[in-house]
């Protein structure tokens, strides 16, 4: 079967998105390998994490960067950091982060909404990272996003799906990949989110704080495909209050 | 200036419209730490988010026995929002004039030492020796002296620093809102302004003349520092100029009330100790030993899980090292507390003893071995 993510025209055989912020640069390859990882964002102002390391030298081969734009406070910085990104031969991703409040890291959607129209009038292939409500996802998918890329839960927090009913309603009605990003902490929470047909799931803590983050890695890898293939499956039906009596209850009725 | 009232500005001193210092000043009076028992530290330990009184509790002689216990919830607490992640810098001392008599201080106006100040050359020779060493962030630092190192002299090395450096810091005396968005204009985006202590009486006493006297006028510097556009600011205490536990609660409420009053601010804690400095060897910390200090920093991780704590020379190499990571998201590296003292010979004395000499590579080498990264640059100059 033909099961690819597609992503502004782009084919990924992997569902599974590493960020990389939180890593040691020596495990990063160890962690892509085991997880299978095609995709890996990139905070542009770590890119280069100083004296003779970079954190570019650390990436296999063929991985695609998602460089964003972590440290834009509104989408006038966000834009900056994007158009630098390209410059810099980051190639035309770019995940859109507009953070202006330092405790939660909450991202600010009106202006993630106006980074990404810009953005993509300019030929970026967009993916912002947002709050998971209906109105404005469809304003960035109005304004050319190519993925919408909500959060299960504060970002770091390893809680799980706490917004799943709200990224039901986007996997329902916006016609774009809905990737969770920030928040899933198990590779059973990024399995639930995939059965509920999430395009793809993206993390970082949960990896970088695991025990061993290569074999955590490749715990994602396994959660990610098999929720994935429930769902192309179609999930069973589930009992509740409708227990089927072998003797209809209704059937006694005549006309 | 013996006989000025040091809660009342002075002319020139800006007035903005805040109510932090008398909320934190209350809050302060009303602490008694004496009051809090295990069960109350118990209580605190199992909350996700910690109320102010339950960081009074964390804070007090209560929580001693705990400390294990915070420790444990700390470290998770900074690997959920900095990963393993270690950010180093180093301070830069470009003038140590100053106008205070700070009777803590080395830098202080009756104290004998060989004051300097780095001309365009010399700092630029500071800086590109740095900047070698890979270090990709700064703090600059001069005495407290608007006359002798005046805004524009600063703006001018701040200008410089930028060409090297991707973080530029201030550590110099507070300005007025229209000056912090100068000099982040010529390129610093980052504040630190010590308040010493919170106790007004207290902090009368240490400063018995210079314009850092004025309370009010220190206490609100972050807040200009925020309306003239800086991006960070961070937050101290000289830990043993008084009550240790009453200063470190009101460092943690300042910074509480300005991340609610400015979600966007970044956010740090320092926790500087007293440190010998020349002509007064016996300048100790007091009552603050390394298990008060630990305490300290856990309760402020624990408090505000989110801020950024820088660990200085001021502490010995292995409490360094065994903070980063656990607590600490920020490391001094290369160090030299003189003027300049890089490239060239030191201009000026300094300001205290440091404890901790090691150089870039080294630090480097114990935050690898403490399976952490080391980052050098976390931000981009927008």
């Amino acid at each position: 079967m033909n099961d690819k993510l597609v992503i502004g025209g782009h084919e990924f055989e992997s569902r599974f998105i590493l960020g990389s912020g939180k890593f040691s640069l020596d495990m990063t390859k160890s962690v892509i390998e085991n997880g299978g990882v095609e995709m890996a964002t990139l905070a542009l102002r770590r890119a280069n994490v100083g004296g003779e390391e970079n954190i570019l030298d650390y990436m296999p081969e063929g991985i695609t960067l998602l460089p964003n734009t972590s440290g834009a406070r509104n989408a006038n910085e966000a834009v900056r950091i994007a158009r630098l990104a390209r410059e810099l031969g980051c190639g035309d991703f770019v995940k859109v982060e507009v953070v202006n409040d330092s405790k939660y890291l909450m991202p600010d959607n009106y202006e993630t909404i106006k980074a990404t129209e810009i953005l993509a009038n300019e030929g970026f292939i967009v993916m912002p990272y947002m709050y998971p409500d209906l109105i404005a996802a469809r304003a960035m998918a109005e304004a050319g996003a190519a993925a919408i890329m909500p959060l299960a839960a504060p970002i770091g927090s390893n809680k799980g799906l706490s917004t799943k009913d709200f990224i039901q309603i986007l996997v329902d009605e916006i016609n774009l990949p809905i990737i969770v990003d920030a928040g899933i902490g198990r590779p059973s929470q990024a399995c639930e989110a995939m059965e509920m047909g999430v395009a793809a799931i993206m993390c970082n803590t949960a990896v970088a704080t695991a025990g061993d983050v290569a074999l955590m890695a490749k715990a994602f890898r396994l959660a990610i495909e098999a929720g994935r293939a429930a769902y192309l499956s179609g999930l069973g039906r589930v009992l509740n209050y409708k227990a089927e009596a072998s003797s209809p209850l209704t059937g006694f009725l005549e006309d | 200036m013996e006989n000025t009232n040091h809660m009342e500005y002075q002319k020139g001193m800006e007035v903005i419209d805040s109510n932090i210092m008398n909320q934190v000043l209350k809050l302060t009076s009303e602490y008694n730490y004496r009051r809090y028992s295990a069960r109350d530290v118990e209580n605190a330990l199992m909350k996700s988010r910690l109320s102010i009184d339950d960081y009074g509790a964390v804070l007090s002689p209560a929580a001693a026995p705990f400390l294990e216990d915070m420790a444990r919830k700390a470290v998770m607490e900074t690997r959920k929002h900095f990963g393993n992640s270690v950010s180093l810098f180093t301070p830069l001392y470009i003038a140590n004039y100053c106008e205070n008599h700070c009777v803590y201080c080395g830098f202080n106006c009756h104290n004998k030492i060989r004051r300097g100040k780095l001309n365009h050359q010399e700092l630029e020779e500071e800086l590109k020796e740095i900047a070698s060493t890979g270090l990709r962030e700064i703090l600059i630092l001069t005495g407290e002296a608007r006359n002798a190192s005046g805004v524009q002299y600063i703006g001018d090395a701040v200008k410089l620093a930028s060409q090297y450096f991707s973080t530029v810091g201030l550590e110099i005396y507070p300005l007025n809102s229209d000056e912090y968005a100068y000099l982040h204009e010529c390129g610093a985006d980052f504040v630190c302004v010590y308040q010493e202590t919170y106790n007004t009486d207290k902090y009368q006493e240490v400063h018995p003349s210079g314009s850092k006297r004025i309370f009010p006028y220190r206490f609100n510097a972050q807040e200009r520092a925020l309306l003239g556009g800086m991006r960070g600011v961070a937050f101290g205490a000289l830990l043993g100029l008084d009550d240790f536990r009453k200063d470190a609660f009101a460092t943690g409420l300042h910074a509480y009330f300005i991340q609610q009053k400015y979600p966007h601010a970044e956010i740090s804690f320092s926790v500087p100790r007293l440190r010998p400095f020349i002509n007064n060897e016996k300048n100790y910390p007091n009552d603050v030993h390394e298990t008060q200090l630990l305490q300290v920093m856990l309760a402020y991780r624990l408090f505000m899980p989110f801020a950024g704590i820088t660990i200085s020379t001021r502490e010995r190499a292995g409490f360094r090292d065994n903070v980063v990571g656990l607590v600490a998201t920020k490391i001094s590296a290369g160090v030299s507390v003189g003027v300049g003292g890089h490239k060239n010979d030191e201009k000026g004395d300094e300001q205290f003893e440091i404890n901790d000499s090691r150089s870039v590579d080294e630090i480097h080498e114990m935050i690898i071995s403490r399976g952490l990264q080391p980052v050098y640059s976390d931000y981009i100059r927008i």
